[in-house]
């Protein structure tokens, strides 16, 4: 079986493939084992009243970046650059910048 | 049918033993490939999962946040505010929040501190002195249950608690550098008088009220500044959208070094190469089976190059917590969070992942042999 | 066998280099028998070569091969022809560098798609009649001049072919290795294959296993033996 080279390419890729399916049936059974760590989450989330994930901890805008402050440095220009590395991952909130224009055009007094 | 497979696996068998003939040259360019494959599966699997865990925990943040501004920048809720906010119809719970930051000289670290809600359940109540923290910041400072920690506050006091409980390491990618303490505490150690809040969080019954409540939270108090829950939810899903960021505009310029490179590799045919094909069609072969054979060699190393790198970046993105690109992620931070993330594998990314590198490469190997195999079968004999 | 009628062929047709390398010939090759093309340099030996073996086809006139015109056949089917009937064995041998002796061997043989068992048998059973058994899995560049000839010959015949045509097949041979390949040329001869080479080596075309001496000179026959 293994004398040829085109067997042994079969072998090797369907060795591979069987590897490739198998990432998607351990995605599935990991995620069941997932599930109640998931929901502890969801429930400490409840209970704290947490709005963001903790994975930049070095500024208050990326720890928390949904309740930044929009005028903070380099926050005000939405492609202000950054000098955190992190900052260049995560762009200021777009969504939250355009809501807050929106709430700044509805002031009446002139600027 | 039998034919065609004997056909093709003698193809196949000459086109790998052509390439075994480079076997350095040729290993070592599968190993760039399924590297690249690696890094961009990698990259892909991790923000999609992040997004999806986002999406999942934060799902029950409150509705809706609202902060003050002064000059410009978010400041304490004063005393009163929360009563102004009572009157608009669809909010149906109102609770004054207290957290902070906190820089801890000792390690460099910054903590969120946080006192949970009066209303929150007996669970997470914390008793006047003691504290429950994060596991990144437990590890930082080497803290466990029962051991006392003091911190100097901004005003220049010492305070001393008493660690109560660690927060699950599960939690980790939402509470690592959380400080729980009782309101009392929090007030003491950042001089916040009663009545004052950092920011109010408010629960709206009906989902589809939400927007409404904003604009009017908006012109009834000109100062506020509403924060969305499902806004918050849309950023994180843009923000780890897996065509930002900068890991991907550095893998870019390997990418193209790598496409430069292959197309180099799979199309540049040398003299020597040409002579095979010219010999090749001499002793009878057409110009379709050198296509095809060039065709395998294309398909086998695109198609291990991707299987190979992609089940590499499921182990290291699910079974080795992305510990690679954990220096990216981490940043200037001293607290990173270890955290395992739930497998999420959309298969229509898996499907254009395989797309973009398999596809590619495949046609930069064919296509410049068609000009070399369709040469007389005579050139031999006259060159 | 094969015939041949009044065979021209042109390079470079309608440019300013246009150069006619046959013009006019007409000759039948006798089945089972050892025919030699012999002349100078440029006298057209190696163009008639390719246009008998179905590597090139003629600017005018027709090839027969067993009453069957081949002139007008569509490329595909001129492939067809030319793998089963004729085997090559070229000058420079033109073996593929890296590869070993029995893979060169089997490779006209892959496009067939016929069982691989009983095709590396058969190019092991021609490598071991050429007394090459010992070399079958060396590189072909590792080889001597002789046994690389060998092996060329064993390519050749791979395919089981009637027509075995060789160009210039003791050019880059010495003595004793011409005499060696005249030996092997008189035993395909007795398996009853037809055989068409060039050659300006007195050596071969003096040779007892020629049947028969076709001089060219300036893209037309001079006179035959």
């Amino acid at each position: 079986m293994l004398s040829r080279n085109s067997h042994r390419a079969f072998v090797f890729l369907v060795v591979s493939l069987a590897l490739f399916l198998l990432t998607f049936a351990d995605a599935s059974s990991h995620r069941a084992e997932r599930d109640a760590a998931l929901e502890s989450n969801a429930r400490l989330v409840a209970q704290l009243g947490l709005t963001d994930l903790c994975l930049f901890t070095e500024a208050r805008y990326t720890r928390h970046p949904s309740q930044a402050d929009l005028h903070s440095a380099f926050q005000d220009h939405p492609t202000g650059l950054e000098h955190f590395p992190s900052g260049a991952l995560l762009p200021p909130p777009r969504a939250l910048a355009a809501s807050y224009e929106n709430l700044d055009r509805k002031t009446k007094s002139a600027d | 049918m039998k034919t065609w497979i004997e056909k093709q696996k003698a193809l196949i068998d000459f086109t790998l033993s052509s390439l075994a003939r480079r076997k350095v040259k040729n290993l070592g360019m599968l190993l760039v490939y399924t590297l690249i494959v690696f890094l961009l599966a990698s990259v892909m699997l991790f923000t999609h999962a992040l997004r999806r865990e986002a999406a999942e925990v934060l799902k029950n943040s409150p509705e809706v946040i609202v902060q003050r501004m002064v000059a410009g920048r978010h400041d304490l809720i004063p005393p009163g505010y929360l009563e102004k906010l009572g009157r608009i119809r669809g909010v149906q719970k109102k609770e004054g929040r207290l957290w902070g930051y906190y820089y801890d000289g000792v390690v460099k670290a910054n903590y969120t501190l946080m006192a949970p809600s009066a209303e929150a359940p007996a669970a997470q109540k914390v008793a006047d002195g003691k504290i429950v923290i994060g596991a990144a910041m437990a590890r930082a400072r080497g803290l466990a249950t029962g051991n006392l920690i003091s911190f100097r506050s901004y005003s220049g006091r010492l305070f001393s608690f008493t660690v109560a409980d660690v927060l699950p390491h599960a939690a980790e990618l939402i509470s690592a550098d959380l400080i729980l303490m009782s309101e009392a505490d929090y007030r003491a150690f950042f001089d916040i008088p009663a009545g004052y809040y950092t920011d109010i969080a408010l629960s709206v019954a009906n989902p589809q009220e939400v927007r409404n409540i904003a604009a009017k939270l908006a012109e009834a108090l000109p100062d506020s500044r509403p924060i969305l829950r499902d806004e918050v939810l849309r950023t994180y899903e843009s923000i780890f959208n897996w065509r930002e960021g900068i890991v991907l505009v550095l893998l870019a310029g390997s990418i193209f070094a790598f496409a430069i490179f292959a197309w180099e590799k799979a199309s540049g045919l040398s003299a020597e190469e040409k002579r095979e094909i010219g010999i090749l069609k001499a002793i009878g072969w057409e110009t379709g089976d050198v296509i095809k054979m060039k065709f395998w060699e294309g398909a086998l190393i695109s198609l291990t190059a991707f299987l190979l790198g992609y089940v590499a970046a499921y182990v290291h993105v699910f079974r080795f917590s992305s510990m690679l690109f954990e220096p990216v992620l981490k940043g200037w931070a001293v607290l990173y969070p270890r955290f395992e993330l739930t497998p999420v594998v959309d298969g229509f990314q898996v499907a254009t992942l395989f797309f973009f590198t398999v596809f590619p490469y495949t046609v930069a190997t064919i296509v410049p042999i068609w000009r070399a195999a369709i040469t007389d079968p005579d050139a031999v004999m006259r060159g | 066998m094969i015939k041949l009628t009044n065979i021209r062929k042109a390079y470079n047709q309608g440019r300013d280099n246009e150069f006619w390398a046959l013009n006019g010939i007409d000759l039948n090759i006798e089945p089972r028998r050892v025919t030699a093309l012999c002349g100078p340099s440029g006298s057209g030996k190696s163009t008639l070569l390719t246009i008998v073996g179905c590597l090139a086809r003629p600017t005018s006139g027709r090839v027969h091969l067993k009453e069957r015109d081949l002139s007008g056949l569509p490329e595909r089917f001129l492939t067809d022809v030319r793998r089963s009937t004729f085997g090559f064995i070229f000058q420079q041998f033109n073996l593929i560098k890296g590869l070993t002796a029995r893979d060169n061997v089997m490779l006209p043989a892959y496009p067939l798609g016929g069982d691989w068992r009983a095709l590396h048998a058969r190019a092991e059973g021609l490598l071991d009649t050429l007394r090459l058994g010992h070399r079958l899995s060396s590189r072909v560049e590792w080889l001597s001049g002789g046994e690389q000839q060998r092996v060329a010959i064993a390519r050749a015949l791979i395919n089981d072919p009637e027509v075995v045509i060789a160009d210039e097949p003791t050019a880059n041979l010495d003595t004793a290795l011409s005499r060696e390949f005249l030996t092997i040329l008189e035993n395909l001869k007795q398996q009853g294959k037809t055989i068409l080479l060039t050659s300006h080596d007195p050596l071969v075309i003096e040779s007892s296993v020629v049947d028969t001496v076709v001089t060219l000179r300036d893209g037309r026959l001079v006179e035959g033996k």
